[in-house]
């Protein structure tokens, strides 16, 4: 096996894989947008955001593959950076409606006028402008990894614990805010979007453009853990995953390494949720359910865990399967489904779909090598590092 | 941190108590080796040589007694990260290498070098670095498994593997807790020698129950028995000793 060219970042495999999601990013808009409806090659437009909205959810199972594939990190409540990610969006959005909402006031969003509040909260300041809002998707979901991580990862909460407080962080959320005075508008949420950064957030070409930007995204959030996973930091990531103590007692600062990671994670998932809302138009506190959590964890467990790419495919795979289930006659047994493709796929194809796949080419690959190396005696002198 | 050195040892344990619920793993227990120096530490199941490593690697905290390495630093206040950091490396009773990563990564880990989580995202493999690592490969006999997955390593190269680990980290100390358990014979005789070229330079202390291995090492001998000391000496000075004989074959 040739360990350097298997450590580099941009290995093949990832190259292909960019340049795949590069391909979807031109050539999905310009077919919505260049041909007629009546062509077949056509892509309409709810197609683009339906596909949108699952390449958001792979942004998310990406970040969730970086901690619990790589770190052994198992977060059961992934989803709540998601939705501060959308809720910080949505603030955005509805600071854009101004006077064309209901009670057509100048500043205050709808349900603040319903609820009869006299002025904007202090924390839905500065929301109007986009750079702050885009500031916010990434420091409010980093903020809180920040500060959970560094009680939990300090006081080396791991395992199974682990997971539950994560949970428990999710559902405190939620109950947060489903109340009318946490100020993010109770149960309904924020919704009745208008513009994005002046561009009508319904228009074919905001779509469009919007199912450009997540793939973009994507692509970036995948460069990220590329690089992540092919640096000596990745390799103490899996050292900890697989032996926490004995890295330790090799001097790394487990917590420290923990807690960056899962940081950087919380922000890829918010950056994941704040793409999500101006495409399905709505976030509410549904969003921070611990089922959206959990989830989440399947898809990554179904395309493989510790793969990056298998995270993508799997977050699109099951959510395409969820679509097709839940939109015909066998709408009632999805649930059903999804927990039979977990306990399956746990059982039966424990690596995953994509993990499946490296294992078996790895194993084809090594009966080769060693075929050849019985073929040309003398082994070849191992390679030298790239400088 | 950094008080007036107070001794001359490398390693200095002074009256360390350790108790379980009510168990005394460790009962007043002295210990000093002094630098350079190589010790084997014998006894009985349950004499309470892996607690002793636990307390000077900073996983187990002693009930009250001194712990002092290099004669300044209180071991006794610090964690696992700033004692490995400090030069003291540990291998365990059970090889623990990671498995999921090459013979090589598993030294590249090990190496020492700035262990921040900002370093190692922006680390770059110096020449120097490699070479450090090759000559490591070639001294424990694992060049040929270089780009192996350490889980697939027999029992004995994982064993080799995690003294090259140690080298790698280039500690001041080096505390080897059963390093020969399950080996053959000639794997034994082998570690005996890789563990002497290593003394060369570093200060060793071997934890063992095989006596045969003991003798091959030739040094002096620390026996424990119920958390505390009660011989030291040459090998044959101690096997001669009553308290010796009686604790290894019962009264």
């Amino acid at each position: 096996m040739n360990g350097a060219a298997q450590d580099r970042a941009l290995s093949r495999g990832a190259l292909v894989f960019l340049l795949l999601l590069a391909t979807i990013a031109v050539v999905v808009p310009a077919l919505n947008l260049l041909l007629p409806p009546s062509s077949p090659w056509h892509v309409p437009t709810y197609l683009v955001s339906l596909f949108g909205k699952y390449i958001c959810y792979a942004l998310l199972a990406l970040s969730i593959d970086l901690i619990w594939g790589y770190c052994g990190i198992l977060s059961l409540g992934h989803g709540a950076f998601f939705a501060l990610g959308g809720y910080a969006m949505g603030m955005y959005l509805m600071r854009q409606i101004g006077t064309r909402g209901v009670y057509a006031h100048p500043v205050l969003p709808d349900f603040m006028v319903f609820l009869n509040w006299p002025e904007l909260p202090v924390y839905w300041y500065g929301f109007q402008h986009f750079p702050y809002a885009a500031l916010m998707v990434v420091l409010v979901p980093g903020a809180l990894a920040f500060v959970f991580g560094w009680f939990a990862f300090r006081s080396r909460v791991t395992g199974v614990y682990l997971s539950i407080i994560t949970q428990a962080l999710t559902f405190a959320l939620m109950l947060g805010f489903f109340r009318n005075n946490f100020g993010f508008g109770g149960n309904n949420g924020l919704t009745d979007f208008k513009d994005i950064l002046g561009f009508n957030v319904q228009a074919q070409g905001t779509r469009a453009a919007l199912f450009a930007v997540s793939v973009a995204a994507l692509m970036l959030g995948f460069l990220v853990c590329r690089v992540i996973v092919a640096s000596k930091f990745g390799k103490v990531l899996v050292a900890i995953r697989d032996a926490e103590s004995r890295t330790r007692f090799l001097g790394y600062r487990v917590e420290s390494y923990k807690l960056l990671v899962f940081t950087l994670s919380a922000c890829m998932a918010g950056v994941a949720g704040a793409l999500y809302v101006p495409q399905v138009g709505i976030i509410n506190p549904g969003e921070f359910a611990p089922a959206n959590s959990i989830e989440a964890v399947i898809w990554v467990a179904v395309g493989g865990r510790g793969t990056l790419v298998g995270a993508v495919l799997g977050a699109i795979l099951v959510n395409y399967g969820k679509t097709t289930f839940t939109t015909g006659v066998l709408a009632p047994y999805w649930l059903f489904v999804l927990g039979g493709l977990f306990v399956a796929v746990t059982l039966l194809l424990p690596r995953g779909i994509v993990g499946t796949a490296q294992h078996w080419w790895a194993e084809r690959r090594a009966r080769g090598a060693a075929a050849e190396a019985a073929a040309v005696a003398p082994a070849a002198p191992a390679p030298k590092p790239a400088e | 941190m950094d008080a007036p050195r107070t001794t001359s040892a490398l390693l200095y344990l002074d009256a360390v108590r350790v108790s379980f619920d009510g168990f005394r793993a460790l009962n007043n227990l002295s210990l000093t080796v002094e630098p350079g120096e190589m010790r084997a530490i014998i006894g009985p199941n349950g004499a309470g040589k892996t607690t002793m490593m636990d307390v000077v690697t900073g996983k187990t905290r002693p009930d009250n007694g001194d712990v002092l390495f290099d004669g300044s630093h209180d071991l006794t206040r610090l964690d696992e990260a700033e004692i490995a950091e400090l030069g003291i490396g540990r291998k365990f009773q059970k090889p623990t290498v990671f498995d999921m990563h090459t013979v090589e990564d598993n030294l590249r880990l090990a190496l020492k070098a700035d262990r921040r989580a900002r370093k190692a995202l922006f680390w770059r493999e110096t020449t120097e670095e490699w070479e450090r690592i090759d000559r490591i490969l070639r001294i424990t006999r694992l060049d040929p498994m270089r780009g192996r997955v350490a889980g697939g390593l027999s029992h004995g190269q994982k064993q080799w593997l995690e003294i090259g680990m140690l080298l790698a980290q280039d500690p001041k100390l080096l505390l080897v807790d059963e390093p020969v358990a399950g080996m053959t014979d000639e794997e034994t005789q082998q570690t005996a020698e890789l563990l002497k070229a290593i003394n060369r330079t570093h200060t060793v202390v071997v934890v063992e129950h095989d006596m045969a291995f003991v003798r091959e090492l030739g040094v002096k001998v620390t026996v424990l028995h119920e958390g505390t000391v009660i011989a030291e000496g040459s090998i044959d000075q101690v096997s001669e000793n009553e308290r010796v004989i009686e604790v290894y074959l019962g009264r």
